[in-house]
Formats: C-alpha cells, structure tokens, sequence
C-alpha cells in the first residue's frame, strides 16, 4: 500500500536540535554499530581458533591506525550504548520520564560515555605499554 | 465497548491481538540487555588485559573456564540483541514490504550464523587447551 508522499513525522529538517533527540537517535546509531563491531569480534575468535597466521591478519589490521579507528569509535558506541541503555532500563519502571530528569539522565550519560572512554584507552595504552 | 465483545473469549484471553505476538520482543531485548551490562564491562576489562597478546596467549586465557563461559554467554546475549535491536531498526525505516521482509530474514540468520561461529571458536580453543 502506497499512501501519498506525506512528509513523515518527526520533520527532521525543520526540528530544532535537541539532547533528548540527538541521544535517541545516537542509541540508534550506537546499536547498528556495535553489531558491526561483533562481527570483529567473531572474526578475533575465529582467528585466534584457526592458529597464528590467521591471528596474525587480524592483529595486524587491528594495529593499523583504521583498526585503531574502528577500535576507538567502538569503545565509544559500547559506552555510550551501554550507559544510554541504562537510562532506557530506568525509564522502563516509569522513573525519570519528566523533562528535568532526561536532562540531568542525558548529561550523566554524556559525561558517563566520555569518562568511560578516556579510562578504558589510558587503560589499554598502559596495558600495551607494559 | 462493541470492539471487544467482537472477538471469541480465547481470543479476549490470549489478548494478542492481529499482531499475533505479545510482549515478548520488548521483554527478551530488556532481559539481553541487563545481562550485557556486566557482560561487556568484563569484556572490555579482559580486552585491555589482553593487549598485545599473540594467538597463544588468547588460546592460554580462552583455555580457562571463566572466560570461556563469559564469551558464549556474551555472543549469545549480543547477537540476540543485535538481531531484535536491527530488526527494530528496519521495521521502522524500511517501508517496501519484501525488502523489509528479506532484511529481517538476513539480520536473524546473519546474527544466527555469527553467534554459532563465535562459540565454536570459544569451545574449539578451550578444548583444545584443556585436553
């Protein structure tokens, strides 16, 4: 069924921007990427299962400076999924749906995101350094 | 309400509806996604332990019991929420009936097949270890 060519709701282009919106949309896009990043996953255990060569492959794409990239906008979206996800769980038991709490719950995921990054990578640095 | 007194008594019991499905969708993405909060973080923490490690040393730490048990439960867990979480996302920007139709068939049978060689890796290395 074709309907006319309505302009669907929310008018995007028009919207003004917003922290409410722009997390929803980046739990979104958060998700689509982590499932991406799974299939690194299943390749590393695949890899490490078939032997050295195989892991070697992968160790060395992962050490390039695309794999670092993936690597790092990974951690990002497992962060920011991980702690945005929490605040859905919360909203789930019908707390913190007014407008000030999904203010202060959005921020605290930024900050959360963030600070969970930083110490996972100065971890991983000092972890490679060792 | 004239609506309801439509329907057949089993019908009204069920309560399903034309959707023919409940809740189960909502209910099993939030119950993936509690387990994954401990799941990924230790994931994440046995990562950054395993920096720089050589193929033996991920078979060595596969080889123990723990973190053989923490990665299937977590390839489970993650390609069951990837799989309702992506298909969420299709249904709701796809709107060519067979495309849709065709995505959710390839996401459901991708994160299948993913999940599936992801744990006979695990398994095949922790035997492999322990023998």
């Amino acid at each position: 069924m074709r309907s006319a060519n309505r302009p669907l709701s929310p008018h995007i282009q028009i919207y003004r921007w917003q922290l409410t919106s722009v997390l929803s949309i980046l739990h979104r896009a958060a998700g689509v990427t982590l499932s991406a990043g799974a299939i690194l996953l299943v390749w590393w255990l695949v890899a490490a299962a078939s032997g050295p060569d195989a892991y070697e492959g992968v160790a060395d794409f992962l050490g390039s400076w695309f794999g670092i990239l993936l690597l790092f906008v990974w951690t990002l979206s497992l962060f920011y999924h991980l702690c945005n996800g929490i605040r859905h769980l919360v909203w789930d038991t019908s707390h913190g749906l007014d407008l000030k709490s999904t203010y202060v719950g959005g921020w605290l995921v930024v900050g959360g995101t963030a600070a969970l990054t930083l110490i996972a990578w100065i971890a991983g640095i000092a972890s490679w350094a060792s | 309400m004239a609506v309801t007194r439509m329907r057949s008594p089993l019908g009204r019991a069920i309560g399903l509806g034309s959707a023919k499905e409940g809740v189960e969708h909502w209910w099993l993405q939030r119950i993936t996604a509690v387990a994954l909060v401990p799941l990924s973080l230790w994931f994440v923490i046995a990562i950054i332990r395993l920096v720089g490690a050589d193929s033996d040393g991920v078979r060595d730490w596969v080889g123990n019991p723990l973190p053989a048990i923490m990665l299937v439960l977590l390839l489970i867990a993650t390609f069951y929420h990837a799989a309702l979480g992506l298909q969420v996302v299709i249904e709701d920007y796809i709107h060519a009936e067979l495309t849709k139709l065709g995505l959710v068939v390839v996401v459901r049978l991708g994160c299948f097949a993913l999940a599936v060689a992801g744990m006979f890796a695990v398994l095949s290395m922790a035997v492999a270890t322990s023998s």
